[in-house]
């Protein structure tokens, strides 16, 4: 152990208070909430997911009411796919960037230097934007059934939330936007590469589902209903209540 | 205080950090000199923790840094300007480091001013020229109000009204009694500056010593003198110990004296000097002497 000298400049007036404890989750929350909010692509694809989402649920409803409902016609599945099929892509793209930004621009190191901790910054990173994420795809999500079902109403064949299972639905399809936005954070933490886990998210929700039907039946039908799917109403699975009014 | 004991850095095939012992003490301006690939960014990164040592350890204020209670408050760093979101403006980045730290608002605004980047503070830093994009990492440095700061080749892109500034800041808060080490390959930018130097090469301590000392002990002392009497004084300065030489042009020096001594023999002995003046040996000079055999990628001349 060396000497410890106290530091020669105790008189010094100091121009920030002592901290009152360890810089920990609290400052970390305040400081990714300032990240956030203070950099273009954040505000564009959470307005790309608003009008994907609000679009779809127009498009879908409206189409119903001009060629009538198909037999497989469900009221609050028409209000929602828009934001459960694109709306988990799009917060793809800001799950991986959040944090592949930081690697990219090299914001890593500073965000480093200044909270050492990385656990304590990564999961700030992720509650910041899981809570962000949740709000808005709640917001949408609501804004979708109530446009979707006002559309629908014209020919009564709309829906309520007071409907078995239709709260649920809603609830769930910004829930399932914002789980995979996590996954999409996770795979652009361990990637670090803006491109590469975007790349790698699109393969996981595109293109495993339908590879998985190669494979021998009865190891898909136990495979699928692990698989991250855009489909989940489709299947009789216990996945398919996810959508279904 | 930062203090190194021991650190050594291997990247696969390539040492470059190798077993780095020294101590940077407060109230003072050090140095860090070494040539374009000596391991100076490295060492700076394991001090921040950033990288991790192979062998050795370094400390902060008698802690490694990730063990430090307040880092921003403790240590300040500048290594990489461009380590910033170009997309976010400069209040916001100043802001979201002051926030993971409890720092206050107001102190973001005092950087600010403090580096004078008051009218762009609103701008994003993608825009920034690269002494704007100095000055914002200064402002971050210094955001805690750390007793350590750390600044790796900080007036790279600067103009030199810039290069002013950051030195006269440089010297400021190693008056106020903070800790500051600062690395630099322009050696004529530390011989205004530093007080105290580390030297490195090829990832090894070269010198740690004062500024006066290196470059006494680097080259001897010397003095330009012109006089009638070339061969009277050469015969008399060698008498003392020194050599008198006449370079190509014809300007006479005197080696191994300094120019007080050689003025008093020239006196003694009747000797007339139309002038003499102490020919100090530039920090420029001594490094290249002391670093000749540690440059790593020295250029090939083909006679």
């Amino acid at each position: 152990m060396t000497t410890t000298t106290v530091p020669a400049d105790r008189a010094r007036t100091r121009a920030v208070p002592p901290a009152p404890r360890r810089p920990g989750l609290p400052g970390a929350l305040r400081s990714e909430l300032t990240k956030i909010g203070s950099v273009r692509f954040t505000y564009w694809t959470l307005l790309a997911l608003v009008v994907a989402s609000i679009g779809w649920a127009v498009l879908d409803c409206a189409g119903t009411v001009a060629h009538g409902a198909g037999p497989y016609f469900n009221a609050a599945q028409a209000s929602l796919a828009g934001q459960v099929a694109i709306g988990d892509l799009i917060i793809s793209v800001l799950g991986a960037l959040v944090i592949t930004s930081e690697y990219s621009t090299g914001m890593i190191r500073t965000s480093l230097a200044v909270m050492p901790r990385r656990g304590v910054l990564y999961a700030a990173k992720a509650m910041v934007f899981a809570a962000v994420t949740l709000t808005i795809s709640l917001i949408t999500s609501f804004t979708d059934l109530f446009v979707g079902q006002a559309i629908l109403a014209s020919k009564h064949l709309n829906t309520t939330l007071a409907q078995p299972g239709v709260l649920r639905a809603v609830l769930l399809s910004a829930a399932i936007v914002t789980v995979f936005g996590l996954f999409a954070y996770g795979t652009g933490a361990l990637i670090r590469h803006t491109a590469g886990a975007i790349t790698a998210m699109l393969g996981v929700i595109l293109v495993l589902p339908l590879l998985a039907q190669t494979l021998p039946t009865s190891w898909y039908e136990t495979i699928q209903r692990w698989l991250p799917t855009l489909v989940p109403w489709k299947r009789s699975t216990p996945g398919c209540a996810v959508i279904r009014g | 205080m930062i203090e190194a004991q021991g650190l050594t850095k291997r990247y696969a095939d390539k040492l470059a950090v190798d077993d780095l012992s020294f101590t940077v003490r407060p109230g003072r301006v050090t140095g860090f000199l070494g040539p374009n690939g000596a391991g100076k960014s490295t060492t700076m990164r394991m001090i921040l923790g950033l990288d991790r040592p192979t062998a050795g350890s370094v400390t902060v204020n008698g802690k490694p840094f990730a063990g430090l209670f307040s880092p921003m408050r403790e240590v300040g760093a500048l290594l990489d300007a461009k380590a910033v979101h170009g997309g976010r403006s400069a209040y916001r980045h100043l802001l979201c480091l002051a926030q993971s730290n409890g720092i206050p608002r107001k102190r973001v605004d005092e950087v600010i001013g403090i580096v004078g980047l008051e009218d762009v503070a609103g701008k994003r830093s993608k825009g920034f020229s690269l002494g704007m994009s100095q000055r914002l990492g200064m402002a971050a440095a210094l955001l805690g109000d750390p007793d350590v700061l750390m600044f790796d080749e900080p007036v790279n892109g600067l103009d030199p009204e810039g290069i002013r500034w950051i030195r006269l800041l440089m010297r400021s808060l190693a008056a106020e009694g903070r800790t500051v080490f600062v690395s630099s390959h322009l050696m004529s930018e530390m011989e205004h500056t530093a007080d105290h130097l580390i030297v490195i090469g090829r990832g090894r301590l070269i010198a740690d010593c004062p500024m006066a000392e290196f470059i006494a002990g680097a080259g001897a002392e010397a003095a330009m003198v012109k006089t009638p009497d070339a061969q009277r004084l050469a015969d008399v300065v060698s008498a003392a110990g020194g050599t008198l030489e006449r370079d190509s042009g014809g300007e006479l020096t005197v080696r191994g004296l300094p120019a007080e001594r050689v003025a008093d023999l020239a006196l003694a002995h009747g000797i007339a000097l139309h002038y003499l003046a102490p020919a100090r040996v530039s920090l420029e000079e001594a490094f290249m002497e002391l670093t000749a055999d540690s440059i790593e990628y020295q250029a090939k001349t083909k006679g």
